[in-house]
């Protein structure tokens, strides 16, 4: 394996050394907390001369996803960067850039959304937006959002796939925590992601059209082939990684990380970086001789609908843990995996716990009453289907 | 898993101090570590927050540091007897003062150290920047790391001006109190 130079640096600071090493061309770029660090690391590697891009200042999110859509519509390779209400304010833009077909690559910094004004973190910015046709990945550390921003070109990219991906880093704590990160030099990285080559782009010598309108006699026709490539994304996903892995000896799972499932009777589910404080949860529990694991979502389009369904076929009991909730209804990530569940002959219960909204620490100790709860409803136990976790103030109880 | 928190004010570099913790024991020791800050806005002169985790295996715990192992504190005008929750069990708290004989040794369990940080960073930065003196002290106390990999830390971090009047500050710090 080649070597590599360890970084001391933040999850902000790894998705710019990823954007560095994948030889962006262009970068449209308008701050927002807790993003801005990783734009303003681009723009001091430009004026270092460290990278040499197109870097853009706009003069908002809808104009930065504009902005790139035009840049990917010549062929070029193109990052943004946005968090919470500059992503639902490019909302427009997601669905014109997946609707073109455009290979960006966007991280999100997952934070809350207003009102209540905030800017701590959660996942209500990107799961509401989980039908713009963007791939959605959701990172656990700095050393995977480095990987995947270099893993993001690579699939959205590709041919079969030609469709924007969203990289997910939980604002603050994963975008501000600094921690070792492996980066690879640029000649290793080149070696694994060459340059892009656009199958169709705005070309004088090649005129077509791009962006266009459609009428009920085709409009059908372009939404079926945004779908068949978001499902060819799936092997492509696993290529890329498997690929990625010869290369520099890292693999996360592909679309799931399954976490001491196999003898596992409960089992929680986690999306980004309360993952990691699960894996301690669970390892503590398990040294008490608890049959517990844990599985890691780690992309929510395209959905690991298969994937999840053969990670729990076995669990007695399943909890989905969620930095969300739709009003109304339950957690998004809850609905998707019990979407999931209900091909398996045998159905466990499920329960959905929301947690971490706005910012709320999620501890190990949190984690544990989690799996207690799932061991009451292993057997047959009244519980509560949504509960949110941590509530400082008694409402319902 | 040793986790610090270090207690200042927005401004005197508790951060960039939790930080330089981070990268020496991850460059210099070949250890583990995470650093991360308070989370969300900072005002100069207001109390703030940062945070260190040192392991010899891969951290993947993300949750907030409720009490440390050590807890250093940057300005004696944040002392409270409330600080002592801070501290986990044999826990030990290192406190910038001239004035020792106004604090208490210990509570229990837990202990206090103090150092005069800022005569140090006067007398090696020429400013009351008293970061990198109480990295110098805490690394004297608890030993996470070893002195030349704080050293090189400073060095890797700073620009070579601003880095000899910070090493000057950790050695001296860590001459102080490894006596």
């Amino acid at each position: 394996m080649m070597k590599q130079q360890k970084y001391f640096v933040s999850g902000n600071e790894a998705v710019a050394l990823g954007v560095q090493r994948s030889r962006t061309q262009v970068v449209t770029a308008y701050p927002i907390t807790p993003q801005t660090v990783a734009m303003e690391r681009l723009s001091e590697m430009v004026a270092d001369g460290e990278l040499r891009t197109e870097f853009m200042l706009v003069e908002s999110e809808h104009s930065a996803l504009s902005a790139a859509m035009g840049a990917s519509a010549m062929g070029t390779r193109t990052f943004t960067a946005t968090s919470s209400q500059g992503l639902l304010y490019m909302a427009e833009c997601l669905h014109y850039a997946s609707g073109g077909r455009w290979p960006i690559v966007m991280m999100n910094a997952n934070r809350s959304v207003a009102l209540p004004w905030s800017i701590f973190g959660d996942q209500r910015d990107s799961l509401s937006l989980l039908d713009s046709g963007w791939i959605q990945v959701y990172v656990e550390d700095a050393q995977e959002a480095f990987d995947m921003i270099i893993q993001a070109f690579a699939i959205a990219e590709d041919e079969q796939v030609l469709t924007p991906v969203m990289v997910n880093l939980d604002g603050f704590t994963l975008t501000h925590t600094y921690e070792p990160v492996f980066v690879p030099t640029q000649e290793a990285v080149d070696a694994f992601l060459p340059p892009y080559q656009a199958p169709v782009k705005m070309d004088l010598d090649r005129p077509l059209n791009m962006a266009f309108s459609s009428t009920p006699p085709n409009n059908m026709e372009f939404k079926y082939q945004q779908h068949q490539a978001m499902e060819a994304a799936r092997p492509v996903i696993a290529q890329v990684e498997q690929a990625f892995h010869a290369h520099f000896g890292r693999a996360y799972g592909g679309l799931i990380d399954a976490y001491r499932c196999d003898d596992a009777e409960r089992i929680l589910v986690t999306v980004g970086t309360v993952t990691g404080t699960a894996r301690q949860a669970v390892d503590q529990l398990r040294e008490q001789g608890q049959k517990v694991g844990l599985l890691k979502i780690r992309f929510m389009r395209p959905f690991p609908h298969e994937e999840v369904a053969r990670a729990l076929r076995h669990a007695r009991a399943v909890g989905v843990l969620d930095r969300d909730i739709s009003f109304g209804y339950e957690g998004t990530v809850f609905t998707n995996v019990n979407s999931a569940l209900i091909g398996n002959k045998v159905v466990p219960p499920a329960l959905n716990f929301i947690a971490g909204l706005g910012g709320r620490d999620i501890g190990v100790e949190d984690i544990e009453k989690m799996f207690e709860r799932l061991a009451a409803a292993m057997d047959g136990k009244a519980a509560k289907r949504v509960e949110f976790i941590h509530l400082g103030v008694a409402t319902d109880e | 898993m040793i986790e610090v928190r270090w207690l200042g004010r927005g401004g005197q570099g508790g951060f960039t101090a939790s930080r330089l913790l981070g990268v020496a024991a991850v460059l210099f020791e070949n250890k583990y570590a995470q650093a991360f800050p308070s989370f969300g806005p900072e005002r100069r002169g207001a109390p703030v927050l940062g945070f260190t985790r040192i392991d010899d295996q891969k951290i993947t715990l993300r949750s907030e540091i409720k009490q440390g192992d050590y807890l250093v504190v940057m300005d004696e005008n944040l002392w409270s007897p409330r600080l002592w929750d801070d501290l986990k069990p044999n826990g030990l708290m290192l406190l910038n003062t001239s004035r020792p004989e106004r604090f208490p040794d210990a509570a229990g369990d837990r202990r206090l150290v103090t150092i005069d940080a800022l005569q140090i960073a006067r007398e090696t930065i020429g400013k009351p920047i008293v970061n990198t003196a109480m990295l110098g002290a805490l690394v004297a106390v608890s030993g996470i790391i070893s002195l030349e990999a704080a050293v090189q830390g400073v060095q890797k971090e700073m620009k070579p001006a601003l880095a000899k009047g910070n090493v000057a500050a950790v050695t001296r710090a860590y001459e102080r109190l490894s006596r």
